[in-house]
């Protein structure tokens, strides 16, 4: 009787386990990976993250400078985030709001030469 | 009175994933126990063909909703040792971090399972409370909650910092705290007690001879545990398996509930231990030959055979779970239970079919 009394109190006097969810909202961490968004005019359609992408959910364009990703059927894994050379993808910390329709994200860019790799300096003599 | 054959699953209050038994019973005595399985079959192995040996970390990681870590972990552990990549110590010790995080949340969540299937439903909410503290150490540190996607051939792709390790250890502390709270219930319980205990022996020569795994074989005194194969950072790790000697369910909660402290441990003493250093080398080549690599998932062993062709494609995956090897078992526990106790033994070897059936 002492144990359950000593519990009950503890739980009377404890701050909620739950949140009131749509008025309370838990703060996203740091690097959570949510959301994926291409900043379309950085993008030089190499198409380094639809070769690497494991769910196949990107396919880029390269002559029509085309960006076309399926966001239900990405992963969020963040693999294309990592392979990007220009940095142009990016993970939002939110997760996408919840979509009635088959929405898919088709992006168009202007076509930009590639970053030329810097030459090797050959050491003379 | 006369045999009668029930059909219990594929859907059924208890089970969380599908499983198909198909019981013969004599006034309410359970006497022949037949499995099915084959509902949630996706051919994960088949993806080999079109996905190469790199995106298959993120594709064996969805095998298991629950142990993802531990998978992805099993497969680039074969992969390194078939492709002579010696990964740096403190990837190592990362990986036993993860893998010890996901064990706790996942032995929270069947203790909370468990609850639920002998009526305790307070029991089982204060469990999957305690379990989402876990849950946001990984989401903080990898950036997933479940599916956290830090494994890559040749090391990690995150890193934790020293805030965060902190941060960590304060989580698990409190974790452990609350954890403690429930040993009384979960272990001396009478209403728990008279549920579990006796019903679904297992003795351990018939668990050894049944190729059972896991809390499963633990749980009736083996101490075989595939920890104490030292992959990972496991050789300087201080490790004893936990067991118990009846064999019952009662027996394999119990098992489950002190490894869940037990893991507690592990991640101090891997955070204690792990040393500076990078987390990633850089792997070249492609595998050629085969492997086969075994870690200890929480369900038991988990088994996985490569086998690489010197293309980017592997030629061959094959994936073995530890519900697949404690099958069997299940089907040796429920002859000679009473129908109202199949629930409790069947969840008791913590079936993942959804793993078994890839």
């Amino acid at each position: 009787m002492a144990k359950m009394t000593a519990n009950i109190l503890r739980n009377f006097f404890a701050k909620r386990a739950t949140r009131l969810y749509p008025i309370e909202v838990r703060p996203p961490f740091e690097n959570s990976r949510g959301e994926l968004y291409n900043d379309i005019d950085q993008c030089i359609f190499c198409g380094a993250c639809a070769l690497k992408c494991p769910s196949q959910c990107i396919t880029v364009d390269k002559d029509q400078a085309t960006w076309f990703c399926d966001p239900l059927a990405c992963v969020y894994c963040g693999v294309c985030v990592e392979a990007c050379p220009v940095h142009c993808l990016h993970q939002k910390t939110t997760y996408r709001p919840v979509c009635v329709t088959r929405e898919t994200i088709f992006q168009k860019g202007v076509l930009k030469e590639k970053p030329k790799k810097k030459a090797k300096v050959v050491a003379e003599g | 009175m006369a045999k009668m054959t029930l059909p219990f699953g594929p859907q059924h209050p208890v089970l969380p994933e599908p499983i198909h038994l198909s019981l013969t019973v004599e006034d309410e005595i359970v006497t022949q126990a037949i499995p099915a399985l084959g509902y949630v079959h996706r051919g994960l192995e088949k993806l080999v063909d079109i996905r190469d040996f790199n995106q298959m970390v993120q594709i064996v990681e969805r095998v298991c909703g629950i142990c993802s870590k531990i998978h992805a972990m099993c497969y680039v552990q074969g992969l390194e040792e078939l492709m002579k990549v010696d990964v740096p110590p403190r990837a190592k010790y990362l990986r036993v971090m993860w893998s010890e995080l996901h064990r706790i949340h996942s032995h929270l969540l069947w203790l909370g399972l468990f609850a639920d299937a002998f009526g305790m439903e307070s029991l089982f909410m204060q469990c999957w409370r305690i379990r989402e503290k876990i849950m946001d150490i990984n989401e903080a540190t990898t950036g997933a909650r479940v599916i956290v996607s830090v494994n890559v051939v040749g090391g990690l792709r995150c890193d934790v910092d020293d805030t965060q390790t902190r941060w960590i250890l304060s989580e698990l502390d409190e974790v452990e705290r609350e954890v403690r709270r429930l040993e009384s219930t979960f272990v001396n319980d009478y209403t728990i007690k008279k549920r579990t205990c006796g019903i679904g022996v297992l003795s351990a020569e018939k668990a050894l001879e049944l190729g059972a795994a896991g809390p499963t074989l633990r749980g009736s005194g083996v101490a075989q545990d595939m920890r104490q194969l030292k992959y990972a950072a496991f050789d300087s790790i201080d490790f004893e398996p936990v067991t118990a000697l009846d064999g019952d369910s009662y027996s394999r909660m119990k098992v489950r509930y002190y490894e869940t402290l037990q893991s507690i441990d592990l991640v101090r003493q891997a955070i204690a231990k792990m040393p500076d250093g990078d987390i990633a080398v850089k792997v070249k080549g492609r595998p050629e030959g085969e492997i086969l690599s075994r870690v200890e998932q929480p369900r038991g062993e988990l088994f996985y055979y490569i086998k690489g062709n010197g293309t980017k494609y592997l030629d061959r995956v094959r994936i073995r779970t530890p519900t697949f090897a404690n099958i069997p078992p299940l089907a040796a526990m429920l002859p000679g239970i009473e129908l109202a106790d199949v629930p409790i033994v069947v969840l008791s070897i913590d079936p993942c079919i959804s793993c078994t059936e890839r």
